[in-house]
């Protein structure tokens, strides 16, 4: 019982990064309506900056809203430069532009820092929570900043203006346009918003996993199940995916034999295709209805 | 967010292709067959063996844009269809000793019939989160390859090495051209049979569910059959692709069959333009040579490099070669007239 109680901790530990990476996610897919693949990598960047800044004598929190108003202006310009000439292009092509923008970040953010693991510091300490080995006070704060994070958009989204404008650019375009809203600035505002929530993703992620360009790989596709998981439409149910994710990837790799860090992924990902056929929308996700 | 019975009037995540438009003319067909028998002629055997490669991806993308292009269903999940492919091509030969023409068939069967029962849980599912299923398998592919169970038959983390064929009746080509006219023979073959797959009654079917689901099923279209129908004939394609793959690299290991193929795959399709056929071949050119110019024109930048690529020509053609070809076209017809 204590192993199981141990795992479900050290689950509960990991699955913070996931609800963080996946919050992000469905950010910017209630924003443009796609998943961004270069997310993780736009997060990565974003954490290499806050390093940089730490390298030149920035003191820790200077230097995290810096990195984030910079991930900000940086996810609207990316949006005005290269997405918004191709939102009237095919789906696919959208696709094919973010693994494009994909392989531009990583390549750069390789040649600027290079590949060699970099520390990150933490501002919450890594001394063991509450007496407990398996959480550290860090991944303890990153599990309250992911939660404080969520209640702010909660916050934002239900009672302010530009909240309420995006969900109506988001929902129903035309009929947002037609009362007033500025639909194309709202989807680069969510782009910005996506960018900055990724900066805190990664910056938080960054002392358990070690910052090098390719770091978010394996968390952006635990990310996405865990969007997918809780519903794309749904903030809550990303950050709840997200731990639920974490917590069955360490109980199937504790529990059923054979499964060893290498099956860990392909069983998280075949729980949450289970979950897809038997409730398509996701957990917390609400059924699309079309209009025939 | 909104109220619970939110309308999503979205258009269909592929548009529409008329059925002309997913060919090429007859003239133009005979050019480039022509240059693709008479080119291997006069270059060097490594040239030889990348556009035997060329038309093996050719042949995948191929395999994805009937799926997608076809029957407007989005996969990730490609590299797993060419990884069994691939594996059932090496094993059959290397621990059964079949000929390398017979495997080919079997890969594609054996991919029918795997795609065909993925198509099954994936019925249910759409859009981005069919992408998900599909990418899902993707990444579990090489890790199942891994497995110590296989391990007798798969060569495990190793892979199996593939001896490469002798051209037969003591013909005077080398091991690399007799290949690439195997391969250019089964890549024609294929072709024309998936151009007359979808002239036919199913080809049209699966256009109608691309173009609306409810009004398929409303005309009678049985959306279930023909939706797996579509997922077990596109992995049957890829999986002979993989089966060719695996005798033209003379390998298969595991991580040669990574997500990234599966990527690769896919923005070939989209460079290619969906749904026309012919496109294919372009996407494959792309995701074949653009990586090395990229790679040529700066080493430590080669991925941005090719990201630029990827962007100038999403940006210059959104829908990818169909457009030039478009283009190209109406030029001429100017020309003529």
């Amino acid at each position: 019982m204590e192993l199981f109680i141990n795992q479900v901790l050290a689950g509960i530990a990991t699955g913070a990064i996931y609800a963080c990476m996946a919050l992000a996610v469905v950010m910017i897919y209630q924003a443009i309506d796609h998943l961004n693949f270069a997310q993780g990598e736009m997060a990565m960047f974003s954490t290499f900056i806050a390093w940089q800044l730490m390298q030149w004598g920035v003191p820790y929190w200077w230097a995290f809203l810096l990195t984030l108003a910079f991930s900000f202006a940086g996810g609207i310009a990316i949006e005005r430069m290269l997405f918004k000439p191709l939102a009237k292009a095919p789906v696919l092509t959208n696709v094919a532009g973010f693994i494009a923008l994909f392989a531009i970040v990583n390549s750069v953010a390789g040649l600027t820092w290079d590949f060699t693991i970099k520390q990150f510091p933490t501002p919450f300490g890594s001394s063991p929570f509450l007496g407990s080995q398996l959480i550290s006070t860090h991944q303890a704060g990153m599990i309250g900043v992911t939660v404080g994070l969520l209640i702010l958009l909660y916050l934002f989204f239900q009672f302010t203006r530009i909240g309420l404008a995006m969900r109506a650019a988001a929902s129903l375009p035309e009929s947002a346009r037609l009362v007033g809203i500025n639909t194309s600035w709202m989807i680069a505002l969510g782009w910005g918003m996506a960018s900055a929530i990724g900066a805190i993703a990664g910056i938080l992620i960054a002392p358990v996993v070690f910052l090098e360009p390719n770091m978010m790989g394996g968390v952006l596709i635990y990310g996405f199940a865990a969007a997918v998981l809780g519903g794309l439409t749904s903030p809550l149910g990303a950050v709840i995916g997200g731990f639920l994710v974490g917590v069955f990837e360490n109980l199937a790799g504790t529990y059923i034999p054979g499964v060893g860090n290498e099956l860990k992924l392909p069983i998280a990902l075949a729980l949450i295709i289970t979950v897809l056929v038997l409730k398509p929308a996701g957990l917390f996700g609400r059924p699309i209805v079309k209009r025939v | 967010m909104s109220s619970v019975d939110e309308v999503a009037n979205e258009a269909p995540a592929v548009e529409a292709v008329p059925k002309r438009a997913m060919t090429l003319g007859y003239g133009t067909s005979l050019v480039v067959l022509a240059l693709l028998i008479i080119g291997p002629m006069f270059v060097k055997n490594f040239i030889v063996f990348q556009m035997t490669m060329l038309l093996i991806y050719a042949l995948a993308v191929l395999a994805l844009n009937i799926l997608t292009g076809g029957s407007g269903q989005f996969s990730l999940g490609q590299s797993a269809f060419y990884a069994v492919g691939a594996y059932t091509s090496a094993i059959l030969m290397e621990h059964m000793g079949v000929n390398y023409a017979l495997t080919l068939p079997i890969a594609g069967i054996i991919c029918f019939g795997f795609g065909f029962l993925f198509g099954q849980p994936a019925l249910r599912l759409s859009g981005i989160y069919l992408a998900l299923a599909t990418f899902a398998l993707a990444v579990a592919m090489p890790q199942l390859l891994k497995l110590g169970f296989f391990e007798h038959w798969t060569g495990g983390v190793q892979g199996l090495v593939v001896t490469k064929p002798d051209a037969p009746f003591g013909l005077p080509i080398s091991q690399d051209r007799w290949l690439y006219y195997f391969t250019l023979v089964v890549s024609i073959g294929i072709y024309i049979a998936s151009v007359n797959l979808l002239k036919s009654r199913s080809g049209r079917a699966f256009m109608a569910i691309r173009d609306n689901e409810i009004a398929a099923s409303a005309m009678g279209v049985d959306v279930a059959l023909y939706k797996t129908l579509a997922f077990g004939v596109s992995a049957g394609i890829t999986g002979v692709a993989g089966g060719l793959g695996a005798i033209a690299v003379q390998f298969v290991a595991p991580d040669g069959y990574t997500i990234t193929l599966a990527i690769s795959l896919f923005l070939g399709m989209v460079v290619g333009g969906v749904g026309w056929l012919p496109g294919s071949i372009v996407g494959s050119a792309f995701i074949i040579f653009v990586p090395n110019i990229a790679e040529h024109i700066s080493k430590g930048l080669s991925g941005a490099v090719f990201g630029v690529l990827l962007f100038l020509v999403i940006f210059l053609v959104p829908h990818g070669a169909r457009q030039v070809a478009i283009v190209a076209q109406q030029l001429i017809g100017k020309l003529k007239k």
